[in-house]
């Protein structure tokens, strides 16, 4: 067994693929030994995609509570997304595959994979759901400036969860000459606990951060949670804080913690929005980045074990909260981080710290397709 | 000896009309495919049959009662094919005992490669990529025979029988002699057949007899006609 987290993880995948996933998980392991591939994603981090990223207080939002924002919208691309996507071609370059296969839902791993697979000269196919690329048409347009073949999914609910199978399908073809850069924190093992590492950063630079600017950590940690990536790098660094109250925030309409069942999608056990039969629900989501009927394996450990509590937020609170941030604080958030924020008045905090995981540029239509 | 005949169908209301057509037409074992949403390891001829055969209803419990009807048609042995996701929802162990109980032979989960829930007796799948280490636990732990996957790839029809085989085959003998090995994914007429029957024991037919079978009985019967005849003159 190679479940991981408590009775989750995994590897529920065809065996085609299992001799990839132990030469990824020893090609991890020595990675993670070689001072030089730190030093290199250290470098990268800083001359390349603009990190430290800042923390920014957000006074006119929420002048009732000491809220701080950790500015993963003004990393490189747009997203956080970059910081498992640099590391993972470090890496898929140690491997010697030289083609890239992805799948995106709102785009932003898409192009966070489309910009390293230019920056290191690798062939990149990202998948793709024929609706997430009609209400993300920009990041459509990045990713085909930047050199990637955006390949549309048309069958099945036409979003993430279909682009994500379609990918693995690609990779059990080509497994020989391709790695796959999935984008979040899902996925059979080693997968999970690769991109858990790579986005480990939000949290160790918000913890200094934090404690630099307040003298103290934070009382209440958010972020928003589709796969999880960039929440299980935030609270990564806050885990070990008992004092510090963990809070995920799903889309309403695709609560695979909240309103899920154990289940397995994707290679993984976790928590999945399934039918009593096992088969795979659709999610609803204004956001095509939480619009996912999975989530990874670890957040569903902490919702278990009690150190982690995840809520909802509609698509009409994040609407509110995605306008009130820009009106408030000059800043236009991307409607994934935009549902964490509608969640901060109502925590039993003044202290916070959220993850503003991306800058809200790509949802401009589907928001201002809706007035007011 | 006579080599093996395997058919795979997707479980649905004419199930049992067409298991019986394939056995009249030579099918030594039939798969009986339980539909999943989300098929990992298929192409699109097997994903589009269990998208329909979802929408026609047959969910795990319409399936095991399929799987017994089936039983009542046919002698040979029915093996049911799936997914993790199926057997997490209805209890892995009770999956194992309820699709006995209605005349399986054994099972075949896609995407559950051997060493994940160890307890579970099934038929194993190996791969061109799996190493001979991978090999020699998947022969270990079978249940029965072995399934050589083809391809580097998911299932679907290709033009000619791939090269991997050969090699897989000659591996698989060398590791784990005297387990049966059937050869499945990619193959879909008579010359493929007999071309890696040559080199096995045995084949299974999936996604081109899901598509003769959409024509019915009868074409099934005569398609699987065609393997079975390309199978006895190899021999």
């Amino acid at each position: 067994m190679t479940e991981t987290y408590g009775a989750y993880g995994g590897r529920y995948v065809p065996e085609t693929l299992i001799p990839a996933l132990d030469e990824l998980t020893a090609a991890w392991e020595e990675a993670l030994a070689d001072e030089s591939f730190r030093a290199e994603l250290d470098e990268l981090a800083r001359d390349y995609a603009g990190r430290p990223t800042p923390l920014t207080r957000a006074e006119r939002f929420a002048p009732d509570k000491r809220l701080y924002l950790k500015r993963e919208d003004l990393l490189h691309t747009g997203a956080h997304k970059l910081n498992n996507a640099l590391g993972q071609a470090v890496l898929a370059r140690r491997l010697g595959k030289q083609r890239i296969v992805a799948e995106t839902g709102a785009g932003q791993h898409g192009v966070a994979t489309a910009t390293v697979c230019a920056r290191f000269g690798f062939d990149c196919v990202v998948y793709m759901g024929a609706e997430d690329m009609r209400r993300q048409k920009p990041n459509v347009e990045r990713m085909g400036l930047l050199g990637a073949e955006v390949r549309p999914v048309e069958f099945g609910t036409k979003t993430l969860k279909e682009a994500t199978s379609e990918s693995i399908r690609d990779w059990i073809t080509n497994v020989e000459t391709t790695h796959y850069l999935i984008g979040s924190c899902v996925g059979p093992a080693p997968y999970p606990a690769i991109v858990r590492e790579l986005q480990a950063v939000i949290g160790r630079e918000s913890r200094a951060q934090i404690l630099e600017a307040e003298g103290r950590l934070p009382e209440a940690v958010v972020a928003c949670v589709g796969g999880g990536s960039n929440a299980i790098g935030m609270f990564a660094g806050f885990i070990e804080d008992a004092e510090v109250e963990i809070v995920g925030v799903e889309a309403a309409g695709a609560a695979s913690l909240g309103t899920g069942r154990a289940g397995v999608l994707h290679g993984s056990r976790s928590s999945v929005l399934a039918d009593e039969d096992g088969q795979i629900a659709d999610a609803h989501s204004i956001s095509a980045g939480l619009d996912y009927p999975g989530v990874g394996p670890e957040h569903a450990y902490l919702r278990d074990t009690g150190r982690a509590r995840y809520v909802g937020t509609t698509d009409d609170e994040a609407l509110a909260a995605f306008r009130r941030l820009t009106r408030t604080e000059g800043i236009i958030p991307a409607l994934e981080p935009a549902h964490a924020l509608a969640r901060v008045d109502e925590l039993d905090a003044e202290l916070i710290l959220l993850c503003l995981s991306g800058r809200g540029d790509k949802d401009l239509a589907e928001v201002l397709a809706r007035p007011e | 000896m006579s080599k093996t005949l395997a058919i795979y169908l997707m479980s649905g209301p004419n199930t049992p009309d067409l298991a019986e057509a394939a056995v009249e037409g030579g099918a030594d074992l039939v798969e009986l495919g339980f539909p999943f949403s989300d098929p990992l390891a298929d192409g699109p001829v097997v994903r589009r049959a269990a998208e329909r055969a979802l929408a026609e209803g047959m969910r795990t419990k319409a399936c095991l009662d399929c799987l017994a009807a089936v039983r009542e048609r046919v002698e040979v042995p029915l093996v049911p094919m799936t997914y993790s996701s199926l057997l997490e929802a209805y209890g892995w162990e009770r999956f194992a005992e309820d699709a006995r109980a209605a005349g399986a032979a054994s099972l075949i989960v896609a995407d559950l490669p051997a060493g994940e829930r160890p307890g579970l007796r099934r038929i194993q799948l190996v791969a061109p990529t799996s190493t001979d280490e991978r090999l020699r636990i998947a022969a270990a732990a079978t249940d029965g025979w072995l399934y050589l996957v083809t391809v580097t790839g998911t299932t679907g029809a290709r033009a000619g029988l791939s090269s991997s085989l050969a090699q897989l085959a000659e591996r698989a003998r060398a590791v784990a002699p005297g387990v049966e090995l059937y050869a499945g994914f990619g193959i879909s007429t008579p010359a493929d057949a007999r071309a890696a029957a040559a080199l096995t024991d045995g084949v299974v037919v999936g996604s081109r007899a899901l598509e003769v079978a959409e024509d019915g009985p009868s074409a099934l019967r005569d398609y699987v006609a065609s393997l079975r005849d390309a199978l006895d003159q190899g021999t």
